[in-house]
């Protein structure tokens, strides 16, 4: 397949990119707002094209072991859910994290807490940021803002699984899994070969070809002194991630009052804000975070030096707000504006939160 | 003949299987079943080539070390969740042979809908389900397999209906299912029974190479330090009360359902 | 008439004297040692060798893989 043009859904968008950027397997269960993703993979049968693996499983928590155990094998695995599924799945990514496994998880997150509502949210920062599963572990986690960033964060999100054999997260809001925008389907990457994927993953627990020693895929280890030097291995790395992998994007920083800090699509409506306080003469820059794990810290303080104040806006009741806090250390005002329950803010509203929180 | 002329290379008719680790003791208990139950895996899977393409999924419970003992591919699945992981790898790398080791909590308390619904697909895996009626590795709880009457950590007075719920046969409800292809129950308390159980483990790994659907071989089994009980006692107790409950036997031994 | 005499050996280290062998035995060939190993199992040994037939019932129920057994025939 060759690189395309298309207008389609988020979520449809997930489906294929999956597909072009030649992953192996998906496994998934039903839950709005995202069951587009696995629709569309039966309807495009991969498995009559590429050879993907897609497989409808009896429940979240399956869905994830089945990424956990395609993993354990070196293949490229993935699932998506929506909030209250993400939940179900947070045992499992924890023994993937834990494993050092390679693996993709989405979220198109819906309000909560509990069943919540199937409106769009960002309420899951912290648990995709600040844990989830037990013990100390860390996702690598993109928010995506666009239809494009959709397809480019599942290659993307792939490809940073691998390099750190550690699992990543696409961590959408329901605005960019329901909308539709034009967006350019990469051209197909081919599957690996299994001779490919023993090469590339010697590791991996897929039968002891050539009699080779045998591969174990474990997250326990009963001695406190092996489990200390494990849970060191994987802290280097997570430190060796933050300087390598964070993202962000800004706009009009530099010659700003005002910074807003915002993810996803948030930072759309944010961006619309900024125009309508430019007529009024007001400036704000934008910084929109790519990466929530590893969070762009040094450019938020960077972004911040003499800035009167920031707005934090987020769909939830103030989470990636903490992480900014710490990224100034109570330099300037930092105030959170957000709605609650899948209400969506207008621009008008945003700008109305950054008069009344910060310009005063 | 001195015993020095009849201990000679030529005349070994029995040592232990190659792929069962020869330097690492096993864990387990003084008398437990799970090490014949390994011994056996370990013998099957040589016997049918199939070292190179092997990959167990261990489970929580006793075995969940069992990736120590035999000398193949494991991945440690979380507890219960066995099914899922091979359904997985069994998916993704049709060629290999892939069988999971459970116990009766990670079968038929966690891991039920797992199991249930991996044999219901008719994954082509082995389900090897080890039903010692208790939990072992925690202390020896109450396992959805317990006995009625039979004393735990969390029965300490006997097992109550009215309290407990009943012993869960889940090998019964796997016969049911249109996925699996052969469902047996057997036993390692006698060395008959341990012949029959590696007869069943080969035909369940046979039928995964064949593609036949899902194999599920349940061993009866003890557990004497739960069951606080001499080994020896503890297969008399398991033979006098198990069997009444889980008797031996094959409970299927062809798909019912064909593909049209 | 032909004869079958077996003899087993013991993995002393690995054994742990759960005694199943010594029950499984047909013939009363086996024993535990009044010994114990490193581990402090009294192992299993052969009480009785002349009464060993190599029939394998001990080294079929070992839990452990201890027991390699041998096996002749001898004339009679």
């Amino acid at each position: 397949m060759k690189e395309e043009v298309r207008l389609m859904k988020g979520n449809e968008a997930l489906a294929h990119a999956a597909i072009r950027y030649g992953f192996d397997g998906y496994f998934g269960y039903p839950i709005t707002p995202q069951s587009e993703v696995l629709e569309t993979l039966e309807e495009l049968m991969p498995w009559e094209t590429t050879g993907m693996t897609v497989l409808q499983a009896e429940s979240e928590l399956a869905a994830i072991n089945m990424v956990y155990g395609g993993a354990s094998t070196g293949k490229a695995v993935m699932t998506s859910s929506s909030s209250p599924g993400v939940s179900l799945k947070q045992e499992g990514i924890s023994y993937i994290a834990a494993a050092e496994l390679p693996a993709l998880v989405i979220n198109v997150m819906r309000g909560g807490p509990g069943l919540g509502t199937i409106q769009p949210s960002q309420a899951d920062y912290f648990q995709a940021c600040k844990g989830g599963g037990h013990g100390d572990y860390h996702l690598i986690v993109l928010a995506p803002s666009t239809v494009q960033e959709m397809v480019d964060f599942v290659g993307l999100g792939m490809d940073l699984a691998f390099k750190y054999t550690n699992p990543a997260m696409v961590l959408a809001d329901g605005i960019v899994g329901q909308m539709m925008e034009k967006v350019v389907l990469p051209e197909q990457r081919p599957r690996r070969t299994e001779e490919e994927i023993r090469k590339q993953c010697p590791w991996a627990a897929n039968g002891r070809k050539g009699l080779r020693k045998r591969n174990v895929i474990t997250s326990l280890e009963l001695e406190s002194s092996k489990m200390e030097v494990i849970n060191e291995r994987l802290q280097a790395r997570y430190k060796e991630i933050a300087k390598n992998e964070t993202r962000w994007e800004e706009i009009d920083t530099a010659d700003a009052d005002y910074l807003i800090v915002a993810f996803g699509t948030v930072a759309r409506i944010c961006a619309k804000a900024k125009e309508i306080a430019a007529k009024e003469g007001i400036k704000i820059g934008i910084l929109r975070p790519i990466t929530l794990w590893p969070f762009p810290y040094e450019a938020i303080e960077k972004a911040a030096k003499g800035k009167k104040g920031i707005l934090c806006v987020e769909l939830n009741a103030g989470q990636m707000i903490e992480d900014v806090r710490l990224a100034v250390h109570d330099s300037l005002p930092v105030e959170h504006f957000g709605r609650l329950g899948g209400i969506i803010p207008s621009p008008d509203e945003v700008l109305q939160a950054l008069k009344e929180k910060i310009i005063k | 003949m001195e015993i020095t002329d009849i201990i000679k290379e030529e005349n070994k008719v029995y040592c232990k299987p190659e792929l069962l680790e020869s330097e690492v003791h096993m864990h387990y208990c003084p008398g437990c079943s799970h090490g014949v139950i390994h011994k056996l895996v370990a013998e099957v899977i040589a016997e049918l080539g199939l070292t190179e393409r092997t990959v167990g999924v261990s489970p929580v419970g006793c075995a969940v070390f069992a990736y120590n003992y035999i000398d193949v591919d494991w991945i440690e699945a979380a507890h219960g969740r066995a099914p899922a992981v091979a359904t997985a790898v069994s998916r993704l790398w049709p060629d290999d042979v892939v069988f999971t080791y459970q116990g009766d909590g990670d079968m038929s308390a966690i891991g039920t809908a797992e199991s249930i619904h991996a044999a219901n697909r008719g994954e082509n895996i082995v389900m090897i389900f080890v039903n010692n009626a208790i939990y072992g590795m925690t202390g020896g709880q109450m396992a959805p397999t317990t006995l009625i009457g039979q004393k735990t950590a969390t029965t300490p007075y006997g097992r109550r209906v009215d309290l407990n719920g009943h012993p869960l046969e889940i090998t019964n409800l796997m016969k049911e299912l249109d996925g699996t292809c052969y469902v047996t129950r057997q036993s390692v308390h006698t060395a008959a029974a341990v012949r029959k159980t590696k007869a069943a483990l080969k035909k369940a790994f046979q039928n995964a190479i064949d593609k036949k659907g899902t194999s599920v071989v349940e061993v009866v089994s003890t557990c004497n330090s739960g069951w606080k009980m001499s080994p020896e006692k503890a297969n008399e107790w398991m033979a006098e009360h198990m069997f009444k409950k889980y008797p031996l036997g094959d409970l299927k031994t062809e798909r019912k359902y064909d593909e049209e | 008439m032909a004869k079958v005499q077996g003899a087993i050996t013991v993995n002393t280290h690995r054994c742990k004297g759960c005694n199943l062998c010594v029950v499984a035995c047909p013939t009363d060939t086996l024993g535990l040692a009044a010994d114990v190993n490193d581990r402090g199992y009294h192992f299993a040994y052969m009480k009785n060798p002349e009464n060993c037939i190599g029939c394998c019932s001990c080294a079929l129920v070992c839990p452990d893989a201890c027991i390699e057994v041998y096996r002749v025939k001898v004339e009679g």
